[in-house]
């Protein structure tokens, strides 16, 4: 009997304890983002300095984002990225799709040599190439233009085939032989059969190159220079690094700026979810 | 037998087909040798063949104005030699500005030059394979193809070809030709002391990789500078990889006990971190922990937690190590409560009959069983971090400077890794393009050594069905 009741505490004591442990550490991973937001509603002080965490004249408000989008390029910047985002979200999946249909379903000579120089290629640094890049686009006259950012973002998107070629790999190949036998076309095998059958992992290609311009400032960084044509990456990047001061006036339009370009990307994600997660596992499967 | 026969001229090697017309091909066949296209319209396929003549006469008048010049001095033992600069002109008594040559140039054009003659040479095989092809046609008494068999092809037989071209065409451009070009600089003395358009550079032979892992001296000590930043990189890839990991792993076990309620709360609680682009948590990061950062403000110390230079800058390689693992446990996480839910349950029931601890379980079970199934994925984290630019860049930009440890010339800073460095050669004010390639390369190398490994390692699982 007492066997059993210490046995139950000590139980209640470890769940106790994986509670406390989780808590903490839930708190510890929240903080960062309640402190984003925290400093985004920030008004005071009206420098972007933070020195205490709670100022006595502190006051709440969206003067920041009032600020963001009316003293700053920043209305222009989303548009840019969007304008940015969505060509060469277009392009990349695309181009991903294509790729990964050839080597997954059509059989020809040259199929595991472009595979493997593929696979090499993708070994290299990717920003290795960057000032050469920058160099041949300047040779075609493009620097400082959104076109030349879409090439970039989407022109080497035939490396990247490889989880949707996984999720190609598990679609039997029947389906398309039957249609073949019906007298589909190659063509029309792959648009209409394989394809639709595809949609998880059209969405994961679609949200994956969709959001890459977002979160890139590198490339941006070497290739554009006017203010005018920087994406938002950039735009919040230079807002706190333009100085070589550690704090700047900036601090809390960053952080607002932050929110917005965080909304977006979860709005995106959390409207595909159940998509995504799909393709994920879909593809994985292979391995 | 009479589809084999049919199949047969397909069936033999681009090479051959070649060789064959050479040798045995109809007099149209041996002058497109020559004049392309000149078979194609001889034999009644007029835009086919009037493609080719404006091919041929496109890229002569290209060798000609652009590219040959380049071709020539890319291969004629120095990229250049006049330097741009002001000459005495005697009769008229002044100083003429003279347009030298640009060693730069003169090696982007001519990789891209070289290039465009490769493509040429496929083109103008497939010009000779086609009349070929067109006379074995003919010998059989078939027709020529028209323009509708060629496109009829593209669409099935040849349907990869029409998939692939595309793509495959941006890579060259924005992938494999800067690529060459950049290998190409590691073997120059491209520099701040040799800047186009002012100066010129030139071959150097394997005289940067000598630098780089030889070099001795007080400007060129580079050699004790790279062996610094490679054990960093390593280090760096180990813990960033295993802290995560295992981290990850343990929260997930948490979560997944049975006493736990709330679990898609508490997992939505960490993923919430995924949420926030990289490169904002990151530099939200940066300023929390700065000298005058609210971290400091809130425990009252003054301690520079990215940029302390003491016990070998300890401090902000502990600190970049720990802003890792908040960025990176949300992901394990993820991915590693799937494969947590599918352990066998017998597993556990037979340890528990064995009256084993919850940490034996958890090291002979949990994490073999896991380790087992996600060793390709932590390699490829692995060859990530090395190569986990972000991180290191926005927290601490490769800093601080300690150069007492690291040679001036080097640019090399504390919590560098290759890649930073990299970044850094290229983008100073003094760049050193020459090593930066030289480091791309090694950087190449180390990835490819463990991709491949992985590629070896992930077949090797694929055959084993069971877990022991």
């Amino acid at each position: 009997m007492i066997n059993v009741t210490l046995r139950k505490t000590r139980k209640l004591i470890s769940t106790f304890f994986s509670y406390v442990l989780l808590a903490t550490l839930g708190i510890l991973w929240v903080l960062p983002i309640v402190y984003l937001v925290y400093t985004a509603f920030r008004v005071t002080p009206s420098t972007g300095i933070i020195n205490t965490l709670i100022p006595t004249n502190l006051r709440l408000g969206f003067g920041n984002f009032q600020k963001l989008f009316q003293d700053t390029l920043f209305p222009r910047w989303l548009w840019n990225t969007f304008v940015v985002s969505i060509t060469s979200c277009a392009i990349t999946t695309l181009f991903i799709l294509v790729v990964s249909y050839a080597f997954s379903k059509l059989r020809f000579k040259l199929r595991k040599p472009l595979m493997n120089a593929l696979l090499v290629l993708g070994m290299f640094p990717g920003f290795m190439s960057m000032i050469a890049v920058y160099f041949i686009l300047k040779a075609m006259s493009l620097t400082n233009s959104l076109l030349a950012l879409i090439l970039v973002y989407s022109g080497s998107a035939g490396l990247s085939y490889y989880i949707c070629k996984g999720f190609f790999d598990t679609i039997p190949k029947s389906m398309g032989e039957a249609a073949f036998l019906d007298g589909a076309s190659q063509p029309m095998v792959f648009w209409r059969i394989i394809l639709p059958l595809t949609k998880p992992i059209i969405v994961y290609t679609v949200l994956t190159s969709f959001i890459s311009p977002w979160c890139d400032f590198i490339f941006v960084n070497t290739i554009i220079s006017d203010r005018n044509l920087y994406t938002v990456s950039l735009g919040l990047y230079k807002m706190i690094n333009a100085e070589r001061s550690s704090f700047n006036d900036n601090f809390t339009v960053f952080c607002a700026g932050a929110m917005v370009v965080g909304g977006i990307i979860v709005s995106v994600f959390t409207s595909m979810q159940r998509y995504y997660v799909e393709g994920v596992t879909g593809g994985a499967v292979k391995g | 037998m009479e589809e084999n026969k049919v199949e047969k001229p397909i069936n033999e090697t681009t090479f051959k087909k070649v060789r064959k017309a050479f040798t045995r091909g109809s007099l149209p066949t041996k002058l497109s040798f020559i004049f392309m296209g000149y078979g194609q319209i001889a034999r009644g396929q007029i835009v086919k063949g009037l493609l080719y003549v404006m091919a041929q006469t496109a890229f002569i008048l290209f060798l000609i104005f652009f590219g040959g010049k380049y071709i020539l001095q890319l291969f004629s033992g120095n990229l250049g030699t006049r330097v741009s600069g002001e000459i005495w002109n005697e009769q008229l008594q002044i100083f003429e500005k003279v347009q030298g040559d640009n060693s730069f140039l003169i090696l982007l054009y001519g990789v891209v030059s070289l290039l465009l003659v490769l493509f040429f040479l496929l083109v103008w095989v497939s010009n000779v394979v086609g009349n070929y092809e067109n006379d074995v046609a003919l010998a059989r008494g078939e027709h020529v193809r028209s323009i509708k068999d060629d496109i009829e092809i593209l669409l099935n037989k040849k349907f990869h070809v029409l998939l692939l071209s595309l793509p495959f065409i941006g890579l060259l451009v924005f992938t494999v030709m800067p690529l060459v070009f950049m290998v190409l600089l590691a073997f120059t003395n491209y520099d701040y002391a040799h800047m186009p358009p002012g100066k010129l550079f030139g071959w150097v032979g394997f005289r940067n990789f000598i630098t780089l892992f030889a070099g001795t001296g007080a400007s060129s000590g580079f050699a004790l500078v790279f062996l610094r930043v490679l054990i960093w990189t390593f280090v760096w890839a180990f813990f960033a990889t295993f802290t995560n990991y295992l981290l990850g792993v343990l929260i997930a076990l948490l979560i997944q006990k049975k006493e736990i309620k709330w679990k898609s709360f508490w997992r939505t609680l960490f993923v919430l971190a995924i949420a926030i682009p990289q490169f904002v948590t990151l530099l939200l990061m940066q300023k929390i922990l700065d000298g005058d950062g609210i971290l400091n403000k809130l425990l009252g110390t003054n301690i520079l937690w990215l940029a302390d230079q003491r016990y070998l800058s300890l401090i902000p390689r502990l600190m970049i190590i720990l802003v890792n693992i908040w960025i990176g446990v949300p992901y394990t996480i993820l991915m590693s409560s799937g494969i947590l839910m599918n352990i066998p349950t017998d597993f556990y029931e037979a340890a528990k009959i064995d009256g084993a601890s919850a940490a034996r379980i958890f090291t002979n079970i949990t994490l073999p069983y896991m380790l087992h199934i996600t060793t390709p994925y932590l390699i490829t984290q692995f060859v990530g971090n090395i190569n986990n630019f972000n991180v290191i860049w926005l927290l601490t930009g490769g800093g601080p400077v300690d150069n007492v440890n690291y040679g001036g010339a080097s640019k090399a800073q504390s919590t560098d890794l290759l890649v930073t460095w990299l970044y850094r050669l290229t983008t100073d004010q003094n760049p050193q393009f020459n090593i930066a390639s030289v480091i791309g390369i090694v950087i190449f190398v180390i990835s490819a050594v463990i991709s491949l490994f992985t590629y070896n390692r992930s077949s090797a699982v694929k055959g084993e069905d069971t877990f022991q």
